[in-house]
């Protein structure tokens, strides 16, 4: 194998798993060093200048970078990386946040952005380019910003003066919005005679269920999103007392327990697929049980039934999952009679999709397959080199955190496209490594590891939380608690760094390393030296870190990276400091940067 | 100062006959200096026991004063352990053995604990034939009360402080060898592949198994000038061979090339392999292991491996016709058989 190049800031980003899994990449042990240190409004600031909403996503980020934890697979749970986020939120310091909001110059550039569509990806763009001195617009149908994060997000889950608070740190930077504007015409927009053209209109179509009965009961079959929209600007207000959600994705969690506030007595889900297999966050499904919902797998849906015009009751197949061997499922009737459910309502959330009616097939504008707009998936620039694309509205639906992640980017498009550079070249990330000694044997980090099991956050009383629709379920760590949790984190950004001319191979790291995670040997091919370590190298989605071969034996020293608790015990018993403690800062660079 | 190692430990540990991991075998964080070769005997100990699934209960850890004898905390926390007067640890270790034959026995010491106030203690566990493995962690200084030269410093050997030593050193291999020692063999605490599987061996020979191990003193003799840092030792190793230790219910799998190899085995059936480097030692003879360590010595290199041993040695316990059960297991019926037998015992003596 050949030498790790630890110059490549790629080798430690991997390292810092949670950080590396966010689509953001937010720097995930920086901010969570800083709730423990108390200092809220500084891990809130280190959030937001990643990931924009750090108060939204703290209670409502799909969270990749929890599955990703090195806790997860040291012990059985991740650190509670999301819900840590909204400690820092629910503590800051709201004079001080605003104090510290970029300076917007009052003289502008003279240049000119339209932002289609509200939501989060249009925001950051707004955000990352407001300081620079863009002019910006910002169109949207509904009545303030947001978009699906306000629409979608019932209340209970997200406040709205969480929301609001967020949305606003971008649009009292000076943007310009046209809200209860629907655009209807990309065409329209670009007569304006912008600098640049962003699209960031979700993916706003909710897919139907076209079965026996569609039609006869439409006035109580509702499609998820919409409905979730119109109760969140309070157009809807109740449902009946039998509801029936058909979907097993967030959207349909958020249907049925929104119905349990609107009224229902009695809420099912039910999925066509086995329950394993239900796409909602395993936590949303908890919450919902929580409120007394129950889940139906394996139920496919065959015909609302509608008597006297009015919707009594839908019929479904039992099936059973059977996998071919390529691991393609297929749902098959179990051949049994078909099962009633009586309902008054049905709200379904089995998916959505992109739409594009508004923008016109002449503007140079490809298209490709299932009518997507042509988006470079690096500079997402489409074929119209002054029209980009993020967020839902690029690749389809995805999560709040990757609509920001694409924001980031786009704004990075947008200022070297109307500055006349070239749009692929991306500018490097920036990267800072710096040791953490500071004493023989301190470091500047905690490097303890504790014990604790993962705090499991507060929730409001069902009972009550049930009878009002905006009150948050949910009650998020007390600082003690977020302390507590804090400390779970294990430091993955402090960087082991191994120095060859240092070492005298006097085993001391390999003796101490608690999970061993450290061997000297003679190099060889990865698939040979993983059998040779001091324990299992099974995990080949985490690197081997590889000296080079200057060491006084010949031997090279071989870390898998896989379970090493950042506890800096190589470096403390190294008695030449061969190994050193470096905290790794990496932040993807900005427009403008 | 190092004083907290996480309990988390790597997931996928293998696990051994008992069900016990590593883990269930090590002992306290270690105080000694970063980079004591004496921390990586300590781990070579725990790697061992482990191996040879030994439930820890089952050992004893003797030592007596030093930096050596201090790592008996570092290694098997859940074994029994003494830490005896400096240099005493022989007699503790043999007064235990007499009493409780059925535990495994591991002394612990350093240059200074064997081979200066503890000589004479040393010198009788050997001729004794007492059945344990004993380690002489040897750094060639007194690294507890900053670094003089020790009785196994060899001459002209300088230490951090610079003075050459003037003594002519003791070679502890050769002294246990000509003291009837029946399993000798020296390493080097750099070097597990080779270490181990000689602890192995030393811990499932039946008498006195002695290791002399050269374990770098980081802090006061690991300098230009002392032959015994890590440079000049790795610079300077010759090895017997190499070892294999296979325990008795395993089979060797390995083939070897014929006549290079020899095979003892040893009381339990478990089977010592050595592959030899150096065709003229015999390791069943001690006048070849003598000559072949001063023929290297000569050479200015150490010569480390098994040097000798003696698989069918009478220990302590059959020499003197103990209890061949521990004494603890004695009952009163066993100690006090009543009136008859005194009666046999009497007209036996008329």
């Amino acid at each position: 194998m050949k030498p790790t190049d630890i110059k490549d800031p790629e080798y430690f980003h991997k390292v810092v798993d949670c950080q590396y899994a966010c689509p953001a990449h937010t720097p995930v042990p920086e901010y969570i060093r800083l709730i423990a240190m108390g200092r809220y409004s500084d891990a809130y600031m280190v959030n937001w200048e990643s990931n924009v909403f750090p108060g939204v996503l703290g209670r409502t980020c799909d969270r990749p970078c929890e599955p990703a934890c090195r806790r997860g697979r040291v012990e059985d749970e991740p650190v509670a990386i999301c819900r840590l986020k909204r400690v820092a939120a629910d503590n800051k310091d709201d004079t001080e946040i605003s104090a510290r909001m970029p300076d917007i110059p009052a003289r502008k550039n003279g240049k000119k952005v339209a932002l289609i569509g509200g939501g989060p990806a249009s925001l950051t763009v707004a955000r990352d380019l407001m300081p620079l001195g863009y002019s910006i617009d910002l169109y949207d149908d509904q009545p303030t910003g947001g978009g699906f994060m306000r629409s979608q997000i019932p209340s209970f889950r997200l406040p709205e003066t969480v929301l609001n608070q967020e949305v606003n740190y971008i649009l009292d930077m000076g943007v310009v919005t046209q809200f209860n504007t629907y655009v209807d015409s990309l065409q329209s927009i670009l007569d304006k005679n912008y600098d640049a053209v962003f699209v960031g209109t979700g993916a706003p179509r909710g897919r139907d269920l076209d079965i026996p009965g569609r039609r006869q009961g439409e006035a109580n079959i509702h499609i998820g999103i919409d409905w979730l929209s119109s109760v969140a600007f309070e157009h809807t207000e109740k449902i009946g007392k039998k509801v029936i959600v058909l979907g097993g994705g967030n959207t349909a969690m958020d249907c049925c327990r929104t119905s349990m506030r609107l009224g229902a007595d009695s809420v099912s889900v039910i999925v066509r697929s086995p329950r394993a297999e239900m796409k909602a966050s395993p936590w949303e499904i908890e919450d919902a049980e929580r409120e007394g919902i129950p889940m139906f797998e394996n139920h496919v849906p065959l015909e609302f039934v509608v008597k006297d015009d009015k919707l009594v009751a839908m019929k479904f197949d039992r099936v059973k999952a059977v996998y071919d061997d390529s691991g393609k499922r297929s749902l098959v009737s179990l051949g049994k009679e078909p099962v009633l459910i009586e309902c008054d309502d049905v709200c379904i959330a089995i998916g959505q999709d992109n739409s594009f009616p508004w923008i016109e097939r002449d503007l140079g504008l490809d298209f490709g397959k299932w009518d997507m707009p042509m988006v470079n998936s690096v500079t997402f620039q489409s074929t119209n080199p002054k029209v980009f694309f993020g967020g839902d509205a690029a690749f389809g639906p995805e999560n709040i955190i990757t609509a920001v992640a694409h924001g980031h980017q786009v704004a990075v498009s947008i200022d070297l496209f109307i500055n006349g550079e070239d749009v692929n070249k991306r500018p490097a990330p920036g990267v800072t490594l710096v040791s953490q000694k500071m004493g023989i044997h301190e470091w500047s980090y905690d490097s303890d590891v504790v014990n604790d099991v993962r705090y499991a956050v507060p929730h409001a009383e069902v009972q009550l939380s049930l009878k009002d629709r905006l009150m948050e379920v949910e009650l998020g760590f007390d600082q003690d608690t977020g302390f507590a949790e804090a400390q779970r984190c294990l430091n993955c950004d402090a960087q082991t760094l191994f120095v060859e001319a240092k070492c005298i191979e006097c085993d001391a790291c390999v003796d101490i390393c608690p999970t061993d995670c450290i061997t000297f040997t003679t190099n060889g091919t990865q698939d040979d030296l993983r059998t040779r370590l001091s324990a299992p190298a099974n995990n080949l989605a985490q690197d081997l870190y590889l000296s080079n071969d200057s060491l006084p034996t010949g031997r090279v020293m071989i870390k898998d990276e896989d379970v090493c608790l950042h506890c800096g015990l190589c470096a403390e018993r190294c008695p030449t400091a061969a190994w050193d403690m470096q905290k790794f800062l990496y932040h993807v660079t900005k427009a403008g940067q | 100062m190092s004083y907290i190692k996480p309990a988390f430990r790597h997931p996928d540990l293998p696990v051994n006959d008992l069900g016990y991991t590593k883990k269930n075998y090590e002992g306290a964080i270690s105080t000694l200096c970063a980079g004591c070769g004496h921390d990586s005997i300590s781990a070579a100990i725990v790697q061992a026991i482990f191996e040879l699934s030994i439930a820890p209960h089952q050992v004893a850890k003797l030592s007596g004063i030093g930096c050596s004898s201090k790592t008996p905390t570092y290694f098997l926390g859940d074994s029994h352990g003494f830490n005896s007067v400096h240099g005493r640890m022989p007699s503790v270790a043999t007064g235990a053995n007499m009493a409780n034959r059925d535990m495994i026995y591991v002394g612990v010491s350093g240059d200074g604990d064997t081979a200066s106030i503890g000589m004479g203690q040393f010198t009788h566990a050997v001729r004794r034939n007492v059945n344990m493995m004993y380690v002489v962690e040897n750094n060639g200084c007194y690294g507890l009360t900053k670094g003089q030269d020790s009785a196994t410093s060899d001459v002209g050997s300088m230490s951090k402080k610079g003075e050459p030593n003037p003594f002519e050193a003791i070679d502890l291999v050769s002294v246990a060898l000509q003291l009837g020692a029946t399993f000798v063999a020296r390493s080097f605490s750099g070097d597990k592949e080779q270490l181990i599987p000689l602890i192995k061996a030393a811990i499932s020979h039946q008498g006195f198994a002695f290791i002399d191990i050269i374990s770098p003193c980081v802090t006061f003799n690991n300098n230009p000038g002392s032959t015994k840092g890590y440079e000049y030792v790795r610079d300077h190793l010759a090895a017997t061979g190499t070892v294999d230790f296979v325990p008795m219910k395993e089979e060797l799998t390995t083939s070897y090339q014929s006549g290079t190899a020899e095979e003892v085995t040893l009381h339990d059936g478990s089977v010592v392999h050595l592959y030899k480097g150096d065709e003229s030692l015999d390791i069943h003879n001690r006048r070849s292991a003598l000559k072949l360590i001063k023929d290297y010595k000569a050479q200015d290199k150490i010569l480390t491996g098994l040097l000798y041993m003696d698989a069918d040695s009478q220990d302590l316990h059959e020499t003197i016709g103990t209890s061949n059960k521990p004494l603890r297991s004695l009952t009163e019926q066993d100690l006090c058989p009543g009136n008859k037998v005194l009666q046999n015992i009497n007209d036996s003596l008329r």
